[in-house]
């Protein structure tokens, strides 16, 4: 048969079926930002977790102003403060298990101290005496990350690890609004719906990436709706309302651990802040908008709840600020220490064993120390 | 296991039987990547894996290397071994944030706590025909990169042994098989304990004694054909293999170099500021008194990989690598 005959034998027909993989509307985050302080929410909120809560917000708080303090004093090389978004920081890691991990950027160090990492050691890389002044396994908490949303994807493989391990271990990975433009932002959230890995995202929408503002990041209606296009859900919270970050991130924990996949959180929340010490906030932005923000604040939301139901009075208040004193009294005077720095760690560990070229250029280095010190003794 | 005697093998067979003992010995070595499980990877590679050892072993991964790289990362902090193939030399770009800015120094910034034993397959380099965007020889990027190791076989039996040691080794390995000697036939016996390579250690390919040419990956089968090309000339050319960029073997090299004393670098990737310069420069500042003649290079021109009608034109070939050595100052003896 010619080609002329087969196309005269050609009758259309209708291709395969098509229909959507995933009903798109159980995915889509509410219209609203969820809210539990305020509202008949709160009733339910368990008062031991919102005390919790609200003991860890002031000492974060105070973890932020005094860190900010140590760079004025040159203690600290810069400091990203999260300074208006303690109750994600906090409440991300309240959510987790023990047994869980948790992926922060570089404006979590609250996070990662509130997981129960050293202070002084979260600092570290800050400090600027090395990179990840603590052991990751130890808390379970990746490297502080500076390259935006590039820990999103080691949050998907270790969960995705875990789980052909057949270990009920969640990952949970912060990133900024700004981050959410990064390619691996994409990759990432992509490969764990895939995957159906056991990972939560959360967003801290702070309104700004250094200077530039969400309108110029994006023209999604929220960063929350981004979920749909992979196919999980996507959940808008009031991220500085303590209690609903808690509950909302503990439920999609809890999701993910009974092998529901992944979650994109987005908390709306405000970089009181400058980016960093070495920022100026005044060139993008109004004293207004900060002020507006400084009505809606994390600690006073969660105290106004407590002492409302009678659930903090004069007394617990002054105990949590004497916890945040402590803390900060301590940060302060072993911050105040010279850390100990040995030029010959610079070889140490850059591969198991060193190579040879290493091994001279550290040979050569000793020779430079040794003539640095027979100098200074002359 | 089968016992295989000596028998003509393909080193795309040697590297698919590396992954294949490999996941069978250690439960912890995963394969993944882009078309590498039902299909087996463009290159059939990874054929036969994902059926032996199932999906979640050797995964077909969604076709984007950041992606790839990055998850690998993460199943390596939890543990696991990850082999990663990116499917050709350009293709691993989107991948260079992850391996720069996390893979490379992962190790060195925890202290050693947080170790990634990843191995990162790279078939690389030119010769195959392929259009745009499928030829490029990267070794020079990731050279440039402390933390990584960068080895490449050039013969069947290296495949295996250089490849099971990519795998075992505890630090990060980009390992870059040379496209166009995947149907290089050889005899090898996969069953030989001895095949697993020691990383960092070069290899004498050919011996000789009127210069040395150093080449790696691709260019050692051009340059052994070289060397015998040279006897008409007169010449008893060494070949030395690296096998290994990163850990380089200074002391295989010099100790060639001083032998014969006279060098010429042999390499498909372009000259400025290629491996060839570092090798050059190595060679020099450790064997300058043995030297009769400067260390030459032979590479591919500085240009973007050309359409594949106009490769040969690029690729260093045996005339040119016979021009260089015709270069190294032979008059002064006479």
């Amino acid at each position: 048969m010619t080609v002329m005959e087969q196309r005269g034998a050609y009758r259309p027909s209708p291709p395969p079926a098509w229909q959507p993989r995933t009903d798109p509307a159980p995915l889509l985050p509410d219209a609203e930002p969820y809210r539990v302080l305020g509202t008949e929410a709160a009733a339910k909120a368990d008062p031991g977790l919102l005390r919790r809560l609200y003991a860890e917000l002031v000492r974060g708080r105070r973890y932020n102003t005094q860190a900010t303090a140590l760079t004025k004093q040159g203690r600290l090389a810069v400091y990203p403060s999260s300074t208006g978004q303690e109750a994600c920081e906090v409440a991300a890691a309240l959510a987790l298990e023990e047994r869980d991990w948790l992926f922060p950027s570089y404006r979590d160090t609250l996070a990662a101290v509130a997981r129960g990492v050293d202070p002084v050691q979260a600092l570290t890389l800050l400090r600027g005496d090395w990179h990840t002044g603590y052991d990751p396994r130890e808390h379970r908490v990746a490297p502080l990350c500076t390259p935006l949303a590039t820990q999103l994807p080691h949050a998907v493989g270790l969960a995705h690890a875990a789980r052909l391990k057949g270990d009920d271990v969640v990952a949970l990975a912060l990133v900024g609004d700004g981050g959410t433009s990064e390619g691996d932002f994409h990759e990432a959230l992509n490969f764990a719906a895939v995957w159906q890995a056991p990972v939560v995202f959360l967003v801290q929408n702070n309104g700004f990436a250094i200077s530039v503002p969400l309108a110029k990041q994006t023209a999604a209606p929220s960063l929350a709706h981004k979920a749909v296009g992979y196919g999980m859900p996507g959940r808008l919270v009031d991220g500085n309302d303590a209690a609903a970050v808690h509950e909302v991130l503990t439920d999609a924990v809890r999701h993910a651990r009974a092998g529901g996949g992944p979650t994109l959180i987005e908390a709306i929340t405000y970089r009181i802040d400058a980016h960093t010490n070495a920022d100026d906030a005044t060139r993008y932005r109004g004293d207004s908008e900060v002020e507006t923000w400084r009505g809606h604040d994390p600690i006073a939301l969660l105290e106004h709840e407590l002492t409302e139901r009678g659930l903090l009075d004069e007394a617990g208040k002054q105990a949590a600020m004497d916890a945040a004193e402590a803390m900060a009294a301590d940060l302060r005077e072993r911050m105040n220490q010279d850390p100990r720095l040995d030029p010959r760690d610079l070889f140490a560990q850059v591969y198991a064993e060193p190579t040879q070229q290493l091994r001279e250029q550290q040979a050569q280095l000793q020779a430079e120390l040794d003539a640095e010190s027979e100098g200074s003794h002359r | 296991m089968t016992t295989v005697a000596l028998k003509p093998a393909t080193m795309a067979q040697a590297l698919t039987r590396a992954l294949r003992d490999a996941m069978a010995d250690d439960p912890s070595v995963h394969v993944m990547g882009e078309d590498v499980g039902t299909l087996g990877g463009v290159f059939r590679v990874t054929d036969g894996l994902a059926k032996e050892f199932g999906e979640d072993r050797c995964t077909d991964t969604p076709l984007a290397e950041a992606g790839i790289l990055g998850t690998a990362v993460g199943m390596a902090m939890y543990g696991l071994r990850p082999v990663v193939e990116m499917q050709f030399d350009a293709f691993a770009y989107p991948a260079f944030e992850q391996l720069i800015s996390h893979v490379a120094r992962m190790r060195n910034r925890t202290r050693g706590t947080m170790p990634l034993p990843i191995t990162i397959r790279v078939p690389y380099g030119g010769g195959i025909g392929g259009v745009e965007h499928h030829s490029d020889s990267s070794e020079a990027y990731y050279m440039a990169t402390p933390g990584l190791h960068v080895v490449t076989p050039a013969t069947v039996a290296d495949a295996y042994g250089l490849l099971r040691a990519s795998i075992a080794s505890d630090d990060p390995v980009v390992f870059l098989e040379p496209k166009r000697l995947y149907w290089s036939k050889d005899s090898w016996n996969p069953e030989d304990p001895q095949s697993v390579e020691p990383i960092g250690r070069a290899v004498v390919r050919r011996s000789g004694r009127s210069a040395t040419l150093i080449t790696y990956g691709p260019s050692v089968p051009v340059c052994l054909e070289a060397a015998e090309a040279a006897r008409e000339e007169g010449w008893d050319l060494e070949v030395v293999d690296l096998r290994s960029l990163v850990p380089f073997d200074d002391e295989t090299v010099c100790a060639s170099v001083r032998r014969t004393g006279r060098a010429v670098v042999v390499h498909e990737s372009g000259g400025f500021g290629g491996p060839g310069g570092e090798i050059a420069a190595r060679v020099t500042e450790r064997c300058f008194h043995h030297l009769e003649a400067p260390v030459l290079r032979v590479a591919g021109f500085d240009i973007p990989y050309p359409p594949p009608m106009l490769e040969r034109h690029h690729l260093p070939g045996v005339d040119r690598i016979l021009d260089a050595v015709g270069r190294l100052q032979w008059e002064a003896e006479s």
